[in-house]
């Protein structure tokens, strides 16, 4: 086949903020790749501000009886590294590397409402000033990332610090649902050619997916919001319980947000994997039906678990019986992906690039954070260890062990696209194995912390056998990936300066967005490849071995 | 080829429904508290008659909304002005409609803050009524648009979307008109 077009190669100057187009392009932008960037620089700034607070979080516990924060600055700095790491680190993360990548993948030129992408971007933005201004406008709220009523009213919480939070929570929540539109509009119509939905690259089907999870569980959180504002502003009784207002009716909203929430916060994850192993195997993906159809199925089950963070709360045996059911079932399509994920590793011929070793990795803490999850999800279990460090531990390996390090395996894979050059190998795998044993050591412990006692939490704590030791080893676990992250941010700053340059495709990969150059320009694509299977790059590189020859 | 606007809109007010779906929810299981509550109940204060008669107001404006879009696909310019316009006379009667019934409640002291009536009433009607006035802005912007730019625009893919805004707002409100003020009358 011989007679298909070649993609010429487009010589495109790299972009620099001096450049001639100048700062004010950013800030006025509307183009997909640049709200894209504009999307992992805020979030790569929050993340940085999340993780100090994290590491006070770590000096405060470092030994037992420490007074490096006081107990109200301690409440403040775990209930904004929690809100910060989720609403304004990982989830708007995984919105932006969709807004760089969704386009390019399904060979269109750009998102389907360029201007709503844009506004997305600044309510996330916004939305984040407005929630640390709290810090300035009397305290920061001080109620934990899912802002427990009656703990979260006026009553109890006396600061504006909530206020921000609802407010600030609420602005980057309508963002996300308008970028959750975006996407699906995107995906639905503007695919190119031959882009059928069963050709469609798994990223791109995690992301739609995740859109949908986005459309029906951000309206609880908003829904929740407004009614917490209604409780603090206009002395409204919803979660007044002295007044008949309802504790419960809190947790089932927040809960029937937080839940679907967690997917939304995993699935481009395996979106992400489900393009790097595959394409460092030199394999196509093991089950792509599969690994497309147990998404779907995440996604409904993701809806009817939510009460598996209530089994503390006194609701009903039937109730929780069925919620543990659920939790325990939803294990299943998850199990499916990691053995797809290891059959397209069978065999394969591996190359051990920094990226195939984050996603690895991620293989195993995510499976780690998995079990630990099925345990959570058996009632008398939970009521055991609900509120201690062992849960504590278990969603840092699902969320930073799984979703930390497959953005990471992300972002070492598509470095090159978005800036024409490689990230250094050599810091890289520094990076790597620093994050890596960094990571391990500082939550590995808080399993057995949690099994023997320590709440959650916790201001601080006595002498008690073991808890000293097994804090100071994850406090310094916790200096560990301080300095991986510094490695991280070295290794971003020397490799866009003197960085090995990239060409259209470094890593012989075959989803659309490897065809045009590195970075694309302006208007992504000046030639779409012909789609005939799930990896059209291949098939027009590599003419004596088509996939669609193959599979027929 | 579906149009995307359409969609957009559409998938948009699929997350709405799940937003009135909890304060609805709300209203429901806070109803099953004060309803069998002591004292006098707080929703005898409500006027069912008043409230449905400005209710088909915005039932009607369902209709006028279809007439502008169809209109507006058929290209008569005239006809979808006029549909556009009245579409907005009868959101902002239904609105002069939920101010009486509002300064109904406060003369009978029913307020957010008095009980958990006013709070799920006032909450689930005001949100509403804030969608509804949403719609009247983009009817009136789309209707601006399309008298500046005369005959040459209709300005069809805008009146589709926001028309089927508007078909939402309303049949929310023929959920929540039967929810607080059918099921008073009925149980």
């Amino acid at each position: 086949m011989s007679d298909l077009p070649l993609v010429p190669e487009v010589e495109t100057p790299l972009p620099s903020l001096l450049g001639d187009e100048g700062l004010l392009s950013w800030f006025a932008s509307v183009d997909h790749k640049q709200i894209g960037i504009m999307y992992l620089i805020v979030t790569l700034v929050f993340f940085i501000i999340g993780g100090l607070e994290a590491l006070l979080i770590r000096i405060q516990l470092a030994q037992p009886g420490e007074k490096v924060l006081s107990p109200q600055a301690y409440n403040q700095v775990f209930t904004m590294h929690g809100t910060t790491m989720i609403f304004l680190v990982v989830m708007p993360m995984l919105i932006g590397i969709g807004n760089y990548l969704v386009p390019l993948m399904i060979g269109a030129r750009d998102m389907a409402f360029p201007r709503l992408n844009a506004l997305s971007l600044w309510l996330l933005i916004f939305g984040g000033l407005l929630l640390y201004y709290s810090f300035i406008a009397g305290g920061a709220p001080a109620a934990g990332w899912f802002a427990y009523a009656p703990l979260s009213e006026k009553a109890f919480s006396t600061t504006s610090g909530m206020d921000f939070w609802a407010l600030g929570l609420l602005v980057t929540g309508i963002g996300s649902v308008a970028a959750g539109v975006n996407f699906l509009v995107t995906i639905i119509t503007l695919r190119a050619p031959g882009m059928s939905m069963r050709r469609l690259p798994l990223f791109v089907w995690m992301t739609m997916i995740n859109a949908i999870l986005i459309l029906f569980a951000l309206p609880s959180l908003n829904a929740a919001l407004v009614m917490i504002l209604a409780d603090r502003q206009l002395n409204a009784l919803f979660f007044n319980t002295a007044a008949g207002g309802s504790a419960l009716l809190w947790q089932h909203v927040f809960w029937s947000f937080g839940h679907p929430e967690v997917y939304i916060m995993v699935l481009p994850a395996f979106g992400i994997i489900s393009e790097v192993i595959p394409v460092f195997s030199r394999k196509p993906i093991y089950g792509y039906g599969f690994v497309a159809a147990s998404t779907i199925a995440i996604g409904f089950l993701s809806f009817a678990v939510w009460g598996h963070h209530m089994f503390a709360a006194g609701m009903s045996t039937t109730l929780d019986v069925v919620f543990s059911l659920a939790s325990m079932l939803i294990a299943v399509p998850t199990g499916v992906k990691i053995f797809n994920w290891l059959a397209t590793l069978w065999g394969g011929k591996i190359r051990f690039t920094t990226s195939m070793l984050f996603a690895l990795s991620f293989l195993i803490l995510f499976t780690i954070g998995g079990l630990s999850g099925v345990t959570l999800a058996t009632v008398p279990v939970d009521q055991q260890v609900t509120d201690t460090y062992y849960v504590v531990a278990h969603f840092h390996y699902v969320l930073f062990g799984g979703t930390m390090f497959a953005i990471m395996a992300g972002f070492y894979y598509w470095f090159p696209k978005v800036t024409g050059r490689l990230l250094s190998e050599k810091i890289g795998k520094w990076h790597f194995w620093l994050l890596f044993f960094g990571f391990n050591i500082t939550f590995f412990p808080q399993h057995i912390l949690g099994l023997i006692g320590m709440t959650r939490r916790t201001y601080t704590y006595p002498d008690i056998p073991d808890w000293a030791r097994l804090n100071l080893l994850s406090t310094f676990g916790a200096f560990l990936i301080a300095v991986a992250v510094l490695v991280f941010l070295w290794n971003i700053f020397v490799s866009l300066r003197n960085g090995e340059i990239a060409g259209n495709n470094p890593w012989d990969a075959w989803t659309l967005e490897w065809s045009t150059s590195s970075p694309p320009p302006l208007h992504n694509f000046d030639l779409i490849p012909p789609v005939r299977s799930t990896r059209p790059l291949w098939d027009l590189t590599h003419p004596d071995d088509l996939d669609w020859k193959r599979s027929k | 080829m579906v149009d995307k606007n359409k969609l957009g809109m559409g998938l948009f007010l699929a997350s709405e429904t799940v937003f009135f779906l909890i304060l609805i929810l709300a209203f429901i299981y806070f109803r099953g508290i004060w309803s069998n509550g002591p004292g006098p109940n707080p929703a005898d204060h409500l006027n069912p008659l008043v409230t449905g008669l400005f209710s088909l107001a915005l039932f009607s404006s369902s209709g006028t909304v279809w007439f502008a879009e169809r209109s507006a696909a058929r290209g008569k310019h005239t006809y979808q002005l006029g549909g556009l316009l009245l579409t907005i006379l009868l959101g902002i009667i239904f609105l002069v409609g939920q101010g009486i019934e509002y300064a109904n409640l406060f003369r009978s002291q029913v307020t957010i803050s008095q009980n958990l009536f006013g709070t799920t009433f006032f909450t689930l009607t005001g949100f509403h009524a804030l969608h509804v006035t949403v719609g009247l802005l983009m009817l009136a912007i789309v209707l601006g648009l399309s008298v500046k730019d005369g005959q040459k625009s209709t300005h069809q893919t805008s009146v589709a979307p926001i028309a089927l805004y508007w078909h939402f707002v309303d049949i929310v409100w023929v959920v929540i008109f039967s929810v607080i003020y059918l099921s008073t009358l009925l149980l």
